[in-house]
């Protein structure tokens, strides 16, 4: 998930999770039964879990910009000196 | 929130914090709920009054409990444990309270009841002052939640007297 994502999944949680408990407590109340008010809230766990959990495509609308090769070709990667006298030297 | 773990413990913590408010809340709910319990003990029968061995009195009888608790049932009620004691004073204490009868009411349909019967408990003083004694009858329950707080409650009715003697 990128940032946009991560930020739109956690608002979403927390207000599902409210609108899920707001409707458990109201309906509950209503209709005197304790059993559907744990009901409603258990379903909209669950239903919570399903959207904000896994990666969903519309959490990845603004992926991460990583630098271009181009770029990078501007700041080598550094010659490691090791004991068995391999050198690395990056390769373009 | 970038792995799943961590989306999955935030959502988890969440919705139990969630959950433990609903529950205050519902615990809460029940103090607007309107009770109006009523009850009524007779005395049927003094089946017998005597001295222990140890000096202490017992006596026996037969009660006659009318009750309709119903009222006192809310949403949130899991079950109402009801009891009956006998309560009268003596020179060595100012309260004395012994449990005669007691029940536990799981569902409403059940809470409007009439029993006829012997004192589950023994009625044993401490001590024998119980000869002409008045005494109340109380009728105590505890209402017990699903979640949150018990309310207790009580009927007091007096009027009720042991005999002079032994029998």
């Amino acid at each position: 998930m990128d940032w946009q994502g991560q930020k739109l999944a956690e608002q979403l949680m927390q207000i599902l999770l409210l609108i899920a408990a707001v409707m458990a407590f109201v309906v509950g109340y209503a209709t005197a039964s304790f059993r559907t008010m744990m009901l409603i809230y258990a379903g909209g766990v669950v239903l919570t879990t399903l959207i904000t959990i896994p990666n969903w495509p519309c959490f990845n609308r603004h992926p991460l910009k990583w630098l271009d090769p181009s770029e990078a070709e501007k700041y080598p990667k550094p010659e490691v000196v090791a004991v068995s006298s391999k050198k690395k030297s990056s390769k373009k | 929130m970038h792995s799943f773990g961590y989306r999955a413990n935030a959502l988890l913590t969440f919705a139990v914090t969630i959950l433990a408010f609903i529950c205050a809340i519902a615990s809460f709910s029940d103090n607007f709920s309107n009770q109006t319990p009523s009850a009524q003990i007779q005395i049927l029968n003094i089946n017998w009054f005597q001295k222990q061995p140890h000096g202490n009195d017992e006596v026996s009888l037969t009660l006659n409990v009318t009750a309709d608790l119903q009222s006192l049932f809310t949403w949130n009620t899991k079950q109402v444990f009801a009891f009956v004691a006998a309560e009268y004073e003596t020179s060595k204490n100012a309260l004395n309270q012994v449990s005669l009868w007691d029940a536990i009411i799981p569902e409403k349909e059940h809470a409007k009841f009439w029993i006829q019967i012997s004192n589950k408990y023994r009625f044993i003083d401490q001590g024998h002052n119980l000869r002409g004694k008045d005494f109340n009858l109380t009728l105590h329950w505890h209402v017990m939640p699903k979640t949150g707080k018990m309310f207790a409650d009580k009927i007091v009715m007096s009027g009720y007297r042991l005999p002079n003697a032994y029998r």
